[in-house]
């Protein structure tokens, strides 16, 4: 792909690239035939010099390469025009085959995928729940797993701060096969908005306090009490009145015992003031797509397993 | 050799000419045939390099095939042995073992790689063998060569190519046998060949024939780095082969009933068989050449003529420079192949050897990686107690099925959990295994604690690996 807005640098390799061909046909011709004389050594008459000579008496003979070594240099020279008539190297020229790298990565891909394909086909009729019982498909969702969700959800798929534990049985967005395999396509953006300045530092303490409370943590009685109200009318619009959470939005519920960021009050306090969604330290809560990466099947084969490690009693989890 | 008196060829030099081209047109060379000592010791070492070569596809063991580079597996499997890419030094020992007994027998005796056992030197005899039993002995090649072309000469020179092709193409399968095993690979032809065997076959096959049958000495003159650094490993007690200047000159045509001595002359007779045995062509009594292979077929042909004029053997033969200048007998010669360089190479080699077979035959069959989450740092798995992620890559590298059992040591309280114990791993397999380590929040000090993981099997011949790891003790 030539993005240049001047035709010079294609005319530039161009120009390089064809001299120096010329450049070695020419070398090779010109150098091929040397005017030698016969002052050869005493013993042997058979070997002529070439008639330069260092220090009074240090001669250079002319033993001649074989006629096929030349003759190879011809050949690679032809194969090197050959060559750049057919691929890419003349500048943008791109070639009469026709070959891009793009091209043979598309090619690379579609053979990769064209062999997958009939791994998975067995998979097609069969529901998520029942292809999470399949021993074959688990080991090949694992495999999925570990190779790309790993990196965030942990090897065990126990999660890490900020990004949720997939085995603990609760779900953000709700945890129905077809939840599963949306948030894997689509990818998720779990949006808190910051509530530090409407809220104040002190409000801030009494909604942590009473947040608190709905786990039943140990908290400040007057500091939830007075937090309550504040609670009613910020944060129940998405987390719900009973602090339930909302999985059209994915508002976590605040009731239970997994906190994605911890649940110390300080921490509970930075998500109210920053919100989520900020920046990497208060947390970015977003999954990204892989609706791109990897293959509809893929995706429902990695979707059985998760769906498996939550609702499956497999013995290793 | 006919009884009338050998022809001198005078050596006419080239005159003040104008221009010469810098590469020649190769002449064709046509070696006599020879018979003799070191003729036999190279049909010897022809014999035994292919009865190798070409047998030890065919051999199985434990039912797999004994010699086989699985490319695709990434495994190697030499008889007994499996070697995986973990175990690449082995290889670096084997090409140091072999650069060292190469210095070793050229320091002691010259080519005699290149004169004997070289693959090159090797096939060519092959074809060369092939050649004359179809198109006859030196003369009767040359007078081939020389006629034009009629129906003899093209179905002498079909069937001789034919036959080159054919052992070719068997040299070719044969080379992939060592990748792809053997009989799978001829059940497969033609139909379900692979592309890559098709081309590895069909290129190995051509270099074959285009450098046993077409090429011959060019190899060994131009292309080889071998003939160049030669030099290197001499020194004047090498035995190289070496015309007996002090005995033979000045040479010349005699009968054989004449005293040499009386003529004088030495005992060279100027047959010129030295030169017509040679495969690259040279004249042997000019001297050591970088051209000479050292494959002694001027030894054994001029050793021929010696006894037919009734003359002592050895007028071309076994020499070192020393023993020639100084006129030693061939005791002392021969005592100076025990020297500081040669001893010290046998001295290396016997070590490396001895210290790669020890560790070959102490070989831990089991392989441990862990590697460390480190996207998760560190988690309350429940309340008081801390957890972190790993995955270890458990490699049994043995060819029988086995079961491991993997603990943890570092921290007070520290436990494996999260996997299902013993782990099963089949013969020459590996296993990816995620799994948690807890350790109670007071274990230690918050940060980085060095732990080491022990994986270890209980069967007939026990097996362990420790490996260190960290474990992470987060701030309370």
């Amino acid at each position: 792909m030539n993005t240049f807005t001047s035709p010079f640098w294609d005319v530039w390799v161009i120009v390089i690239v064809v001299a120096s061909i010329i450049g070695c046909a020419w070398l090779l011709w010109s150098t091929g035939r040397i005017k030698v004389k016969n002052k050869g050594p005493a013993a042997d008459g058979a070997v002529s010099v070439t008639g330069h000579v260092w220090d009074d008496d240090l001669e250079e003979y002319n033993n001649p390469l074989p006629k096929w070594w030349s003759n190879l240099f011809w050949i690679t020279i032809v194969f090197g025009i050959v060559y750049l008539a057919l691929y890419p190297g003349l500048g943008s020229f791109p070639g009469f085959l026709g070959w891009s790298s793009t091209g043979a990565y598309q090619q690379e891909r579609a053979n990769f995928d064209a062999r997958l394909a009939p791994l998975y086909a067995r998979y097609a009729a069969m529901d998520i729940e029942v292809i999470a019982r399949d021993p074959a498909a688990r080991q090949t969702g694992e495999r999925l797993f570990l190779t790309y969700c790993s990196q965030c959800h942990g090897s065990d798929a126990g999660g890490a701060r900020g990004f949720p534990n997939l085995r603990d049985g609760d779900w953000l967005y709700g945890g129905t096969p077809e939840t599963i395999v949306q948030s894997i396509t689509k990818g998720r953006m779990g949006v808190m908005p910051a509530f530090g300045v409407a809220l104040g530092q002190e409000g801030v303490r009494d909604v942590a306090a009473y947040v608190r409370s709905l786990s039943g943590l140990a908290h400040g009685n007057l500091r939830s009490q007075l937090g309550k109200p504040l609670y009613v009318q910020n944060c129940a619009a998405c987390h719900g009145a009973d602090g339930k959470g909302n999985h059209a939005m994915g508002a976590p519920n605040l009731t239970d015992q997994v906190w994605l960021y911890g649940s110390s009050e300080s921490a509970i306090a930075e998500g109210i003031i920053k919100g989520r969604n900020v920046d990497a330290i208060a947390g970015t809560n977003a999954m990204p797509a892989f609706g791109e990466q990897l293959t509809p099947a893929q995706i429902r084969v990695t979707a059985a397993y998760l769906w498996g490690l939550s609702n499956l009693a497999v013995a290793a989890q | 050799m006919s009884s009338s008196r050998p022809r001198t060829i005078p050596i006419v030099p080239v005159e003040e000419a104008d221009e010469v081209g810098l590469y020649e047109i190769r002449r064709k060379i046509y070696p006599r045939a020879v018979s003799g000592i070191f003729a036999r010791w190279r049909v010897f070492f022809v014999v035994a390099t292919q009865l190798v070569f070409y047998g030890a596809p065919w051999l199985m063991w434990n039912s797999r095939q004994a010699v086989l580079f699985d490319l695709g597996e990434r495994k190697f499997y030499i008889l007994g042995l499996v070697f995986w890419p973990q175990d690449v030094v082995y290889l670096s020992v084997l090409l140091i073992l072999s650069a060292l007994s190469l210095f070793l027998f050229t320091a002691i005796a010259g080519r005699v790689w290149c004169g004997f056992a070289c693959p090159q030197t090797v096939y060519t005899e092959i074809f060369l063998w092939i050649e004359r039993k179809i198109e006859g002995d030196r003369l009767a090649r040359i007078r081939l060569d020389a006629e034009s072309v009629n129906a003899k000469k093209l179905a002498k020179k079909g069937l001789k190519h034919a036959a080159w092709i054919g052992l070719s193409l068997w040299t070719g399968i044969t080379f992939v046998g060592y990748f792809t095993p053997i009989r799978e690979l001829l059940l497969a032809i033609p139909g379900r060949l692979g592309a890559w065997e098709i081309f590895w076959a069909l290129f190995y096959g051509f270099a074959t024939y285009g450098n046993a049958g077409w090429m011959r000495e060019q190899v060994c003159k131009y292309m080889c780095p071998y003939a160049r650094f030669q030099s290197v490993m001499f020194d004047k007690d090498t035995l190289i082969i070496a015309y007996d200047e002090a005995r033979g000159e000045p040479r010349g045509a005699r009968s054989r009933k004449a005293d040499p001595r009386a003529a004088g002359l030495g005992d060279c007779i100027n047959c010129s068989i030295c030169v017509q045995v040679c495969p690259t062509g040279i004249d042997i009594r000019q001297g050591l050449q970088y051209e000479c292979i050292g494959c002694a077929a001027c030894v054994d042909g001029c050793d021929q003529v010696m006894d037919k004029m009734g003359y002592p053997r050895g007028l071309i033969r076994y020499a070192s420079q020393n023993s020639l200048a100084h006129a030693w007998s061939r005791s002392t010669m021969w005592r100076r192949v025990l020297r500081p360089r040669t001893l010290l190479y046998a001295a290396l080699l016997m070590a490396i050897a001895l210290a790669a077979g020890i560790s070959l035959a102490l070989k831990n069959p089991l392989k441990v990686d862990v590697i460390r989450d480190r996207g998760v740092l560190a988690r309350e798995a429940r309340p008081g107690v801390v957890e972190n992620v790993y995955r270890a890559q458990i490699m049994n590298t043995s060819e029988t099925p086995q079961s491991f059992r993997l603990r943890v040591e570092g921290l007070p309280g520290i436990v494996v959990a999260g996997i299902e114990q013993p782990i099963d791993v089949g013969p020459a397999a590996t296993r990816l295994v995620p799994f948690r380590i807890e350790a109670p929040m007071e274990a230690g000090a918050p940060g980085s604690h060095r732990i080491e993981l022990i994986v270890e099997s209980s069967g007939a011949t026990p097996l362990q690996r420790r490996e260190r790891s960290t474990f992470i003790l987060p701030r309370p």
